[in-house]
């Protein structure tokens, strides 16, 4: 099934259907480009698009054709194994054309495995965890620096946090109040080797947050209103950092991919389960 | 001879290029009073970021403000900063962005503090980087002459390596630094010294002592470890023919392994390499230590002795 979303200039208040269009092709892209490079991550690709969704089409200060802009909002995907829901989004944006997000993996693309910064819309390199939040501090220090009032908005993945330098970089926002700066957990309890709370369990991450200094809440990643509730709670903040929990299916939107570990670095392994995944990701839209 | 402080050098100018470039930012990980970044601390408290004893967060805050156009010098003792080595790599040199390392407390002139400070294996780490370049300043003036070109001039990853002693004022005063430019402190025909940072001044004083056993020796400044002046060591490797490396380093991947590439790539002649000779440091006082890891004027003596009648060797094989 085919259906197109061409990019959207500049867009603000879609409603929640459009959304969900959106993020519905970002899916498709996502099992196409992890496919045809054999090898990616599309089950914390998959869980963050509704996110990244809302944020690139309805949230942050962005313009596709000049992506240096110094007043744009900044969003570092410190997941960067999730390269093909921020690749997916930037194209759909307008950042680059989609017939690139093909090439995902290739020799000759500039699209890496990790997200990478040569690509139009990406801020910085990542893809060894724990380091995108301290870039987000350095970000939001440099709004505070320069007077400049931008957001900056990071991506963390919750086997992530189990890294010590993000909670390094948790006391270093919190000390300089950097209420320009929010975090985003994708909170899908799935990691490479199986799921968080075997893996190592994170206890009570909104109580941590907190302790470490942050305003928080809890929300549902995959419903749009939610999002956007948890969106304007960070931008209402006065003097604090905003840490932001969305609870998330890793998979979300493909049956056999959803809570299921195999998947974090694994694409369709058939034909089968590649029809499968984009029937599935088609079917919903017109539900 | 008269000797001054690298790191106090550092601290000075600091000011002085944080007056003039309102985008100098300046990091420490709770050590500002002993790397001397503390002064600029007190004149620009709103550049000036103490990130606590958290290192990984310290470098990928200044790879963020690098990225919006800042320009971070970040500082801490060597051996901290190495642990941050993959912070390093994937925020810093993976996106080639402008960001400062100067580090302090290098080498094993940390003295009393030991082997766990003595950080003998940074010139090697960091230079495997790509796009980092690595500097090791000899003394004060070329510390601060160092630190005007890479406001002035660059705007990617450096590593510069300062130590906590006082070291001998080597330079003339108008010494300019230039990358990859290898300064001849003292020319010679029979044996070439390629030294930096504190061992200059020890391969001055061995090139003295040379001169009783009638070998005329040349010392080097290799302070641009990476790049490297490779026309100037094949020039005085080809002119001499003997070659005698020192650093307060690991032997292994510092200066004395640059040097044995390019002399075994294009010009192969006898080199002997003083420095730390794959082992931890130790406690003890910082000018006892160098004997003691036979790194003193008399271990330079002898190296160039020995490079010296090496040479036979070589013609018999060829």
């Amino acid at each position: 099934m085919e259906f197109s979303c061409s990019s959207v200039g500049h867009s603000k208040d879609l409603d929640n259907k459009t959304l969900f269009k959106i993020a519905q092709n970002a899916r498709s892209l996502v099992i196409k480009m992890v496919y045809k490079a054999k090898s990616g991550h599309p089950g914390g690709s998959l869980s963050i698009i509704d996110i990244l969704t809302d944020l690139y089409f309805n949230e942050m200060k962005v313009d596709p054709m000049n992506p240096n802009l110094p007043t744009r909002d900044r969003l570092i995907m410190s997941k960067g194994h999730a390269s093909p829901a921020l690749y997916s989004l930037l194209a759909l944006r307008g950042f680059f054309p989609q017939e690139l997000l093909m090439d995902f993996r290739q020799i000759n693309s500039k699209l890496e495995g990790h997200v990478h910064r040569g690509v139009p819309g990406v801020e910085s390199s990542t893809g060894s965890l724990g380091q995108g939040l301290g870039i987000g501090v350095g970000s939001a220090l440099s709004a505070k620096i320069k007077k400049e009032d931008y957001k900056t908005y990071v991506i963390l993945g919750d086997g992530e946090i189990q890294e010590g330098s993000v909670w390094e970089s948790m006391m270093a926002a919190s000390k300089y109040k950097l209420n320009n700066l929010v975090a985003i957990l994708d909170k899908n309890g799935v990691q490479l080797d199986g799921f968080t709370k075997d893996i190592m369990p994170m206890g009570n991450i909104l109580e941590k947050v907190k302790a470490f200094g942050w305003d928080a809440m809890e929300f549902n990643g995959h419903n749009f209103n939610e999002i956007r509730g948890a969106i304007k709670f960070a931008k209402g903040s006065m003097d604090k950092p905003v840490f932001l929990i969305a609870n998330t299916v890793k998979g979300k939107g493909v049956s056999y991919m959803e809570n299921n570990p195999k998947y974090h670095g694994s694409p369709p392994a058939s034909d089968e389960e590649y029809e499968m995944a984009l029937n599935e990701i088609g079917a919903r839209i017109y539900e | 001879m008269n000797r001054e402080s690298l790191r106090e050098e550092y601290g000075r100018k600091l000011i002085e290029l944080g007056r003039r470039d309102r985008d100098l930012v300046v990091l420490d990980a709770d050590l500002s009073s002993s790397t001397k970044t503390q002064g600029f601390g007190r004149e620009f408290p709103e550049r000036f970021f103490n990130m606590g004893i958290s290192e990984q967060s310290m470098v990928t805050t200044a790879a963020g403000m690098a990225l919006n156009g800042l320009k971070p010098f970040v500082s801490t003792f060597a051996i901290f900063l190495t642990r941050t080595y993959e912070q390093i790599r994937q925020s810093v040199c993976y996106n080639n962005i402008n960001v400062k390392f100067i580090v302090t407390h290098a080498g094993i002139t940390v003295g009393e503090d030991g082997a766990t400070h003595q950080m003998v294996e940074d010139v090697g780490l960091m230079s495997g980087l790509p796009n980092m370049k690595v500097i090791v300043p000899a003394d004060s003036i070329e510390t601060a002459s160092v630190m005007e070109y890479l406001i002035e001039k660059t705007k990617t990853p450096y590593y510069v390596r300062l130590t906590r002693e006082k070291f001998p004022v080597l330079n003339d005063s108008d010494y300019a630094f230039r990358e990859a430019r290898n300064t001849v402190l003292r020319d010679g025909n029979d044996l070439a010294i390629f030294a930096n940072g504190s061992m200059l001044g020890f391969a001055m004083e061995a090139a003295e002592k040379l001169k009783e056993s009638a070998i005329d020796a040349a010392v080097i400044n290799v302070s641009s470890i990476k790049p490297l002046d490779r026309q100037n060591v094949l020039t005085y490797a080809k002119k001499t023919g003997h070659v005698v490396t020192a650093e307060e380093h690991s032997i292994y991947n510092g200066l004395g392994s640059r040097i044995c590439e390019v002399t075994a790539e294009d010009y192969p002649v006898p080199v002997v390499r003083i420095g730390m000779k794959d082992t931890f440091g130790k406690s003890g006082k910082s000018w006892e230590l160098f004997d003691y890891f036979h790194m003193g004027v008399n271990d330079i003596v002898s190296a160039g002795v020995k490079a010296f009648r090496e040479e036979k060797k070589y013609e018999t094989i060829s």
